[in-house]
């Protein structure tokens, strides 16, 4: 009786409610299954979360120009971008101390190297500014603006000014104005002159030539992965062995072995010359154009569409489609309604896989995509190795990112991703 | 800051010590190209350094991404390379953003065996306060004997003549060079073409030339690529090192022969990364006192057909080690070559690099 009157809580055997007895038995045991997994995210966040977060920060981070010039930056503040005239003297004195400073930590080139991706010419205008400011003394040599337009005459350029009172904020949106062929401008964003418009072409050629790749791996794959999965196991793992085959060779033997079979005095050439479908002056172009390009990523991608195709069909009951077929299907009929659908799943995964793999590819396109088959990878290698604007290229690639997240997004609507399967 | 600070803690242990040799690294990472170049600097530097010191040399071969890895590596606080082959362009940007060591030219480099200072010596080569030139060497063309008919091409304006000579071209695949010979061939004196390309109109009028013969242009990348487009006959003449024409030439035999009209002459040499710690610098700066020596130097021309950088090396340039062959008329400096050359205009590509290659891949890709 005195139990049901009873409005406390559940106590367990020591006294503590069992509500958090149990809430503590529970926590430990998630706290001990995270210590297990512990190693494994934590590596994973070590290696691949925190470079990646990194190198996406650089994307907007901007802070070069107020940690080199912070005396500028703030004088500059009042300033007058429109006004056509450069700025006065006590801009100018904020400069001579700034750059005295920055010529001693050698930092005055590095950022001349960051504001030259914006305006042409600002990298050799600090680094000879820096070799005379250094033999400058900030109480006796004032004033200053003569002496630096006398160094030179750029100084006395509102251009310069601007370009530095745009990139003064410690973020911006300029790599990524400029990943769109967009540029910052008096007016805010403005479309870049059309002669220097290129990453919105790239992004596109990418995006299609990925989709065609991806097509055309289906198209060949399928009937690959149908034979193996109906052989006997015997002739069926021999072929496995052919599909694995270029899995082991260099990715750039492979390129490098395309080269050879489509140039003009190749292989295919000339053996089409020589039976004389093709007139010897008139050989074909196959190789540095879009077409060389889709051939071999077609062909290097190909096992990465046959793998999860063939699991997929090996789990598919043959016996479906004599059931089929005895119910009076055609041959057509009984594959289109009975057995396709089975395999979709294995479409599915084989075709992100393709699809994502080819996006990110560069070395062949590179090798053998001459002006109309490269990818906007190229680009973003060149700015990363070549031309140093990592923050540029972390643009593009933060860009390459959210295109591909997007997709998948729409394939998980589309398709749904529960519909993969890679066996 | 730091860099101060190491020096200053190299003067004080090489005080300490009397022997200073002692606190010198006994290992060296050193960065060059690979292929042909790094077996000549191998045979000419490194084996005859190891033997006098017994420094084991290790050897990496990312010159090319050699810049983007120092500083990535100056970033990560870990510089794991001692000395890096890069080319002088690349040293002044090294130099830009404090990644390479600043080197006095006449205290930590030898001096020519009459007694001239290193900085007389090299001259006008000491392009960077942090470069220490090895060899010149030049971009210059190519040509296919066999298919140029009873004319072979001796003007850089061959190039652009379809008519004359049809067939592909093999160009490299950014607006360097590529520009001023279009200029050049388009009617622009040789001493303005810097004036022109610095204008809006000026890239428009190269890119025009160019145009002229885009469809016959296969754009190489990397150096192998035009030795190879020869030798299979794909292109009818191509732009590359010269280095590698040699090869293509005097090693392979092969039928092609060089148009030297029009070459740029450009620089490779070594920089030491900043941020060492005091025993590899020091080491760093005796194999860099050795390997630049005039000898030295001298040596690296019997492997290579690249000219050494010193003025005081050119008289002791002799016959290629394995094929006895006379190696200065193979120089890109040798008088009968050096008609028609420049030097590469570091300060215009310091500045316009950027900006001209966003035009001219967007002109690619039109």
């Amino acid at each position: 009786m005195s139990d049901t009157t009873q409005s406390g809580p559940v106590l367990a055997a020591d006294g503590t409610p069992l509500k958090r007895s149990l809430a503590r038995a529970l926590r430990m045991q998630k706290l001990r299954a995270l210590m297990l997994v512990a190693p494994l995210l934590l590596f994973i966040l070590l290696t691949f979360i925190l470079p990646i977060a990194d190198m996406l920060f650089r994307s907007v981070e901007n802070r070069i120009v107020a940690d080199t010039l912070p005396k500028t930056v703030v004088a500059l503040q009042g300033w007058d971008a429109n006004s056509g005239e450069a700025p006065d003297e006590a801009v100018y004195a904020a400069l001579a101390a700034d750059l005295i400073v920055a010529v001693e930590a050698k930092t005055h080139t590095r950022l001349g190297t960051r504001l030259n991706y914006e305006m042409t010419g600002i990298s050799s205008l600090f680094r000879k500014s820096g070799r005379k400011v250094k033999k400058w003394d900030i109480a006796e040599d004032a004033p200053f603006k003569e002496k630096f337009v006398k160094i030179d005459k750029d100084w006395a350029d509102p251009e310069v000014w601007r370009t530095i009172q745009t990139y003064s904020p410690k973020y911006t949106n300029g790599y990524f104005l400029n990943s769109i062929d967009m540029q910052k401008g008096v007016d805010g964003a403005e479309a870049r002159p059309e002669n220097q418009q290129i990453y919105i072409t790239l992004f596109q050629r990418t995006m299609f030539m990925s989709l065609v790749i991806t097509f055309s791996c289906i198209v060949l794959g399928y009937p690959v992965a149908w034979i193996l999965a109906n052989l006997p196991a015997r002739s069926a793992n021999l072929l496995m062995i052919l599909v694995l085959l270029p899995f082991w060779t260099s990715l750039l033997v492979r390129t490098s072995a395309w080269k050879v079979m489509l140039q003009q005095q190749g292989v295919i050439n000339d053996v089409l010359v020589w039976l004389g479908l093709v007139a010897d002056d008139a050989r074909l172009v196959m190789i540095n154009n879009q077409f060389g390009t889709i051939v071999a990523m077609t062909h290097i991608l190909l096992p990465f569409m046959i793998l999860p195709m063939y699991s997929v069909m090996q789990t598919i009951n043959p016996s479906y489609l004599r059931a089929a077929k005895s119910l009076g299907a055609t041959n057509w009929t009984a594959f289109w309604r009975v057995y396709f659908p089975q395999s979709v799943p294995g479409i599915g995964a084989g075709s992100i896989l393709v699809f994502i793999l080819a996006i990110g590819y560069y070395i062949t396109p590179e090798i053998v995509g001459g002006t109309k088959g490269v990818f906007i990878s190229n680009r973003i290698a060149y700015h990363i190795s070549s031309s140093l604007n990592w923050g540029l290229a972390a643009a593009l690639g933060a860009i390459l990112l959210v295109v591909v997240l997007i997709l998948y997004w729409a394939y998980d609507k589309i398709v749904g991703i529960d519909n993969v399967k890679l066996g | 800051m730091k860099l101060t600070k190491l020096t200053a803690l190299a003067a004080s242990t090489a005080l300490c010590a009397p022997m200073a040799f002692a606190e010198m690294a006994n290992e060296m990472t050193i960065v060059s190209w690979g292929g042909a170049y790094s077996n000549s600097q191998m045979k000419a530097y490194h084996e005859p350094y190891a033997a006098k010191t017994g420094v084991k040399i290790i050897n990496d071969e990312s010159s090319a991404e050699a810049v983007a890895k120092l500083r990535a590596m100056n970033e990560a606080g870990n510089v794991t390379w001692d000395v890096v082959d890069v080319v002088a362009a690349d040293a002044m940007r090294l130099c830009d953003e404090g990644l390479a060591l600043e080197i006095d030219a006449d205290t930590q480099l030898a001096a020519a065996p009459d007694g001239t200072p290193a900085s007389e010596d090299f001259g006008e080569l000491l392009v960077s306060d942090c470069f220490i030139p090895q060899i010149v060497y030049s971009t210059t063309f190519g040509y296919r004997t066999d298919m140029v008919g009873d004319t072979p091409p001796d003007d850089i304006c061959d190039v652009f003549d379809l008519e004359a000579y049809p067939g592909k071209r093999a160009l490299e695949k950014r607006p360097i060079n590529n520009m001023e010979w279009a200029l050049l061939c388009d009617g622009v004196a040789k001493d303005e073409v810097y004036d022109v390309l610095e204008t809006e109109a000026g890239q428009e009028q190269a890119l025009a030339k160019l145009d002229t013969i885009k469809d016959s242009v296969i754009w190489w990348s990397a150096g192998a690529d035009t030795p190879q487009l020869l030798a299979d006959g794909e292109v009818v003449m191509g732009s590359t090192y010269n280095g590698r024409l040699f090869s293509v030439i005097e090693e392979q035999k092969q039928p092609v022969a060089m148009l030297w009209d029009a070459q740029v002459f450009d620089l490779d040499g070594w920089i030491i990364p900043a941020g060492l710690s005091p025993e590899r610098q020091a080491r760093a700066l005796d194999y860099i006192m050795f390997a630049t020596d005039t000898q030295r130097l001298a040596d690296q021309a019997k492997f290579i057909s690249y000219g050494p950088a010193r003025a005081s090396s050119a008289p002791l340039v002799g016959k290629h080690a394995d094929l006895g062959i006379d190696m200065a008329p193979h120089m890109p400096t040798d008088p009968n070559n050096a008609k028609n050359t420049s030097l590469f205009n570091y300060e215009f590509w310091a500045d316009y690099r950027d900006d001209i290659d966003a035009k001219f891949q967007a002109w690619l890709a039109k």
